[in-house]
């Protein structure tokens, strides 16, 4: 069956003297979907920025294709093929749209490069016709997918994508959604995916992790964190089915 | 007052002011290249790395010497010499880099700042040891051929600089336009993290803008008119230093622009202004650049990303 791509063991990160992630331990496995959500500053960001080498965790070890990975440089951990998607839309401005994508394959020797920019172009054909233009002139979405698309030319076996939605309009979410859902089925890739969209992390994820306060606070399949009352209530924001009362996740930290 | 005299002396005299000028014209674009090119070292650093290297003047002397040792000590031909110079200060940029830069990633600004001082410091003594303090004199193919062209007289070492600045202008274009290291190098200057974040080496990339940088101030010492170094010819990265300043800190072209107008304005300033007026232009050229349009002459067209 499918083995585990990504581990996380009780990962210890600081910004300075601030504890930003308290301990958190995670699976992906290879051909999954994984969603991780949480509220403004759980510590999302700071967990992707810690699997993709952009922070050093205190303590803890990030295991990646069996091997521990947590002190290596960004650039390598992305030529070992994780894509990382930043939050807010980090293109190169003032390169063009088609020279952004090139970069996405810097590391690459093969003659495929060409081919693959045709296919970026096949996910988000709206791009094409912005080839040539610098990439500032696109607008926040249109980023958005070229900031996807920059880390599709990785040809990435696992990517880490920080809130694709954010600031999109429904319709560019469904379209993210299936984008990001074709891509883990054509071609495979892993996906560990960041939202505060819950509706749409929880749809198209297999599992699912709650973070808070820079801990996990509940894990489980996306199907079963979909029908669970205090997600549905915090992050679903269906109140009337949560009749169990305002109780919050803080007070429930023993659970771990 | 000047004018009513010039219109009383007639012909000749309108004539020999407008040698004059021309004269004036063709030493201050050669001066004005050399601080260009040094200013470019100043831009490419700053704009990877946002940090000013206050010791590219005296990278600048240190590659004339590696050049003197090699061509006038070693006897090699000059082309040998100077590309050989250019490859030991290609080198010395990226080692500087990754001893001394490196490892202050994260550090103040302000302690990086001093560290480049210092390293200018250092650079001088280390050549006044090595290579003594009198003026030594580079045996350029050039040497001192001038051509005449009715009055006006161009010197060989104006061609040099001239026409090496503009082969390295086309030169540094074509890089940063078309290849792979030269895109990506704009990229991890743009946006740093997503640099790191497609794999592109971006430390390694700081190191090649080092010895990038370096380079160019080399051909800057060897090109420089005159052709006569000694270990304190470095001091002219400071008027290179307000030459970025005054083209944008963040614009090529304006590092080269800047440079021009550094040394156009030391020529004319010198001349009809006052004498020791030359050695300050560049610096009121600076303060009024700063008070007028302090974005620069070409506003650094990004807003840098925090
Ligand atoms: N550069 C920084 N310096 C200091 N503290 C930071 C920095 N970035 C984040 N933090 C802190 O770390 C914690 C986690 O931040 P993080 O960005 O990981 O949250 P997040 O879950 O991604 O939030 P959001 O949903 O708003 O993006 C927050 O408390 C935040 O204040
Ligand atoms: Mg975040």
């Amino acid at each position: 069956m499918t083995s585990s791509l990504l581990a996380l063991r009780n990962i210890e990160t600081y910004y300075g003297p601030i504890m930003a992630i308290r301990g958190v331990s995670m699976t992906v496995r290879e051909g999954q979907i994984v969603s991780l959500l949480g509220a403004n500053g759980a510590g999302k960001t700071t967990v992707l920025k810690t699997i993709s080498g952009a922070m050093e965790p205190q303590k803890g070890v990030v295991e990646y294709q069996g091997e521990a990975i947590q002190a290596r440089d960004p650039d390598w951990v992305a030529r070992r093929g994780i894509g990382h998607v930043p939050e807010g839309r980090e293109v190169f401005p003032f390169l063009t749209v088609e020279e952004n994508l090139r970069m996405g394959a810097y590391s690459r020797r093969d003659g495929e490069i060409d081919a693959d920019i045709e296919q970026v172009y096949g996910y988000f054909p709206v791009l094409k016709g912005f080839g040539r233009q610098p990439a500032q002139v696109l607008s926040g979405g249109q980023q958005q997918m070229l900031a996807i698309g920059r880390a599709l030319m990785l040809r990435p076996d696992l990517m880490l994508l920080d809130e694709p939605s954010l600031g999109l309009s429904p319709r560019l979410v469904h379209e993210i959604a299936e984008i990001i859902v074709r891509l883990n089925q054509e071609r495979n890739v892993t996906m560990l995916l960041v939202e505060q969209n819950a509706k749409m992390a929880l749809d198209i994820g297999d599992y699912g992790y709650v973070m808070e306060n820079g801990r996990i606070v509940m894990e489980d399949t996306c199907e079963r964190l979909r029908n669970a009352p205090d997600i549905q209530e915090f992050y679903l924001g269906m109140k009337d089915e949560g009749v169990r009362g305002r109780r919050r996740w803080k007070q429930r930290k023993t659970w771990r | 007052m000047l004018g009513k005299k010039r219109v009383e002396c007639g012909a000749f005299r309108r004539q020999g002011h407008f040698v004059e000028v021309i004269q004036l014209l063709i030493s201050g674009v050669s001066q004005g290249c050399v601080y260009g090119l040094i200013a470019l070292g100043f831009v490419l650093i700053y704009k990877a790395t946002e940090m000013v290297n206050f010791a590219q003047g005296d990278i600048m002397m240190i590659g004339a010497f590696i050049a003197f040792t090699f061509i006038n000590l070693l006897g090699w031909p000059f082309v040998w010499g100077f590309l050989a110079a250019l490859a030991v200060m290609a080198l010395l940029g990226a080692v500087t880099e990754r001893l001394l830069l490196r490892p202050m990633i994260g550090e103040p600004h302000f302690a990086v700042l001093m560290l480049t001082i210092g390293l200018g410091f250092v650079l001088r003594t280390v050549a006044g040891e090595r290579w003594g303090s009198e003026p030594k004199t580079l045996d350029l193919p050039w040497g001192s051929a001038v051509w005449r062209f009715g009055e006006v007289t161009v010197g060989g070492d104006d061609l040099a600089v001239v026409g090496g600045t503009l082969a390295l202008c086309a030169l540094l274009y074509l890089f940063f336009r078309f290849t792979r290291l030269g895109i990506a190098m704009q990229a991890a200057s743009q946006n740093q993290l997503a640099a790191f974040y497609v794999g592109i080496p971006v430390k390694r990339v700081f190191g090649l803008v080092w010895a990038l940088a370096a380079v160019l101030a080399a051909c800057a010492g060897v090109l420089a008119p005159g052709g006569v170094i000694d270990p304190n010819i470095g001091f002219i990265g400071i008027k290179a230093f307000a030459a970025a300043i005054v083209g944008g800190l963040g614009s090529l072209p304006g590092a080269i622009l800047g440079g021009l107008l550094v040394g156009l304005s030391e020529q004319f300033a010198g001349r009809y202004l006052w004498p020791g007026f030359s050695d300050v232009s560049a610096y009121v050229l600076l303060l009024a650049m700063l008070m007028i349009r302090p974005e620069g002459l070409f506003a650094a067209m990004q807003q840098k990303k925090v």
